[in-house]
């Protein structure tokens, strides 16, 4: 059954068309990614899943019920790490479930081991890396008590090396908790290394003009992204990305 | 720390010098006391005084201290209603900038009129003049929330209110400790102020009664008093930041070493 489910969604700006007629659906467990350049309208797919704005037609559908303009069914992550400066680690930790249910310290205490991050249990967020902030960023998503987390291009603002370590991290975590992640991102590497499945956007107004299942099996290593495989994916997505489609 | 305390006794030292030569200047010339005392005069006075200026001390300090809390709890309550409701916002933010226009020497009697000479006049004289400040401060930290924080707040399904305690607030909290500042200082003037309008007891009681009585000795006695107490207020309302405010601090000290 089909957890996530857009059905013929449109959206604009005043008159600016952003989505067209968008459909797209999620299962339960999977590890789906979005793949468009920039400005295809990827943040917007998640701010009317999030019900921060409603789609102009279309619905919007979890776990079978209809969610089209409600916030707070879905955990989310930002491209920055948007934790709270008062509050320690821990504290921020534990927002996401705060806000929905009940505060478990031992679940995020748990979950601060897993991500190696037990030494900052009680320090402040300045006191972190990027790369860190982003972990805590992570954790306190994957604790809200929502069936599926929308990353928001969160590695985009960091480092090349880090931004891999990160992704080695993010599988590494995700491999255990197994929780149903829609992942946005310009970055085909990025897309192929994460995920079971890619939705390729195409531009202006968005539509979802190609899906590409990737066939790697898990656990992934670094070995994976040289393989000859690997490559021959990348440069086919790559030119999917490229080919115009409304012309047919 | 150590450099803290070398920096701090720079502006003590210029006092002392200025204290000195004030003394010299005004022995020298030998200007009579009802004008201009020397500065020892005015501390002996301070000393041989002392028990009937403890008096006025206590009286004005728990003045200050009531005025205060009254002042900053209509100053916050203002702006988290003004804050939460837009349409109020519209129709009474020009007011509010209206309120600070009204000249307190003249409203001053008109409450003496209306209210008598009990408390509530002189706790509404102070409360207008530092409600203001923190009302200000307070709204534009609220209004100033980091767009990144709300929109994750908002996605995460954040409800209004937990918008305001969980974000907003805490945010705007630097913000309302500089409001906060400001009115301490404008509370002791306040106080002082609506001592004038009549009181029993109080350091704006003793500076009238001195004044008319030419003791000009006790007039610069009230008023190092009247600064004294500023000081202090300020210098506690820093403390509880420090203590309150404990990442913003840890943030500077990184910065700067
Ligand atoms: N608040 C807004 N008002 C008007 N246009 C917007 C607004 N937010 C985004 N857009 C436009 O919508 C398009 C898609 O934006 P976005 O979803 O953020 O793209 P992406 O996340 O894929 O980079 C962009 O062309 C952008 O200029
Ligand atoms: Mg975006």
């Amino acid at each position: 059954m089909e957890l996530l489910e857009l059905q013929n969604v449109s959206f604009s700006y005043r008159d600016k068309q952003i989505l067209n007629d968008l459909n797209l659906f999620i299962k339960n467990g999977e590890f789906v990614t979005i793949l468009g350049p920039s400005g295809s309208g990827k943040s917007t797919i998640f701010q009317l899943i999030g019900g921060l704005q409603s789609p102009h037609t279309g619905s919007i559908i979890l776990e079978g019920n209809d969610i089209t303009g409600n916030r707070g069914h879905i955990s989310y992550m930002p491209q920055t790490p948007s934790l709270l400066p008062w509050r320690t680690i821990i504290q921020n930790v534990v927002l996401g479930q705060e806000l929905k249910a009940k505060k478990n310290y031992k679940t995020a205490d748990e979950m601060l081991q897993k991500a190696g991050l037990m030494e900052y249990r009680n320090a402040f967020p300045h006191e972190l890396s990027g790369g860190m902030k982003q972990r805590v960023a992570f954790s306190r998503a994957l604790l809200s008590p929502q069936p599926i987390i929308c990353l928001d291009e969160p590695f985009s603002a960091l480092d090349e090396l880090t931004r891999h370590e990160m992704q080695l991290w993010l599988l590494s975590i995700w491999e255990q908790y197994k929780k149903t992640i829609i992942f946005v991102t310009h970055n085909i590497e990025e897309s192929l290394f994460l995920s079971d499945r890619i939705l390729v956007l195409s531009d202006k107004p968005a539509r979802i003009k190609q899906e590409v299942i990737v066939p790697f099996s898990r656990p992934r290593n670094e070995e994976l992204m040289f393989s000859e495989e690997f490559l021959r994916h990348k440069k086919m997505i790559h030119d999917f990305l490229k080919e115009k489609v409304g012309q047919e | 720390m150590i450099k803290k305390l070398q920096k701090g006794w720079r502006p003590i030292f210029v006092l002392l010098l200025l204290f000195i030569g004030w003394e010299f200047t005004a022995r020298i010339t030998e200007i009579p006391t009802w004008l201009l005392p020397t500065p020892s005069q005015i501390f002996n006075e301070l000393i041989n005084g002392w028990s009937s200026v403890s008096v006025h001390l206590t009286s004005t300090i728990k003045l200050i201290f009531l005025g205060f809390v009254s002042g900053v709890t209509v100053g916050l309550l203002t702006a988290f209603i003004l804050h939460n409701i837009p349409f109020l916002k519209e129709s009474l933010y020009p007011l509010l900038i209206l309120s600070q226009n009204i000249p307190i020497i003249v409203l001053a009697p008109l409450l003496v009129i209306w209210f008598g000479f009990g408390l509530l006049p002189k706790l509404i004289v102070i409360t207008l003049v530092c409600f203001f400040p923190i009302t200000i401060s307070a709204m534009d930290g609220f209004r100033q929330v980091a767009p990144d924080l709300f929109h994750y707040m908002q996605m995460a399904g954040a409800t209004k209110r937990q918008l305001f305690w969980k974000l907003e607030l805490p945010f705007a909290l630097p913000s309302i400790f500089s409001g906060l500042k400001i009115s301490a200082t404008y509370s002791v003037m306040g106080a002082v102020i609506s001592e004038w309008l009549g009181s029993e007891n109080g350091i704006g009681v003793y500076m009238t009664l001195s004044s008319s009585s030419f003791r000009t000795d006790r007039v610069f006695v009230a008023i190092f008093l009247i600064m004294l107490l500023s000081l202090l207020f300020f210098i506690v309302i820093n403390w509880l930041e420090r203590f309150i405010i404990r990442w913003k601090a840890e943030e500077k000290n990184r910065g700067a070493s």
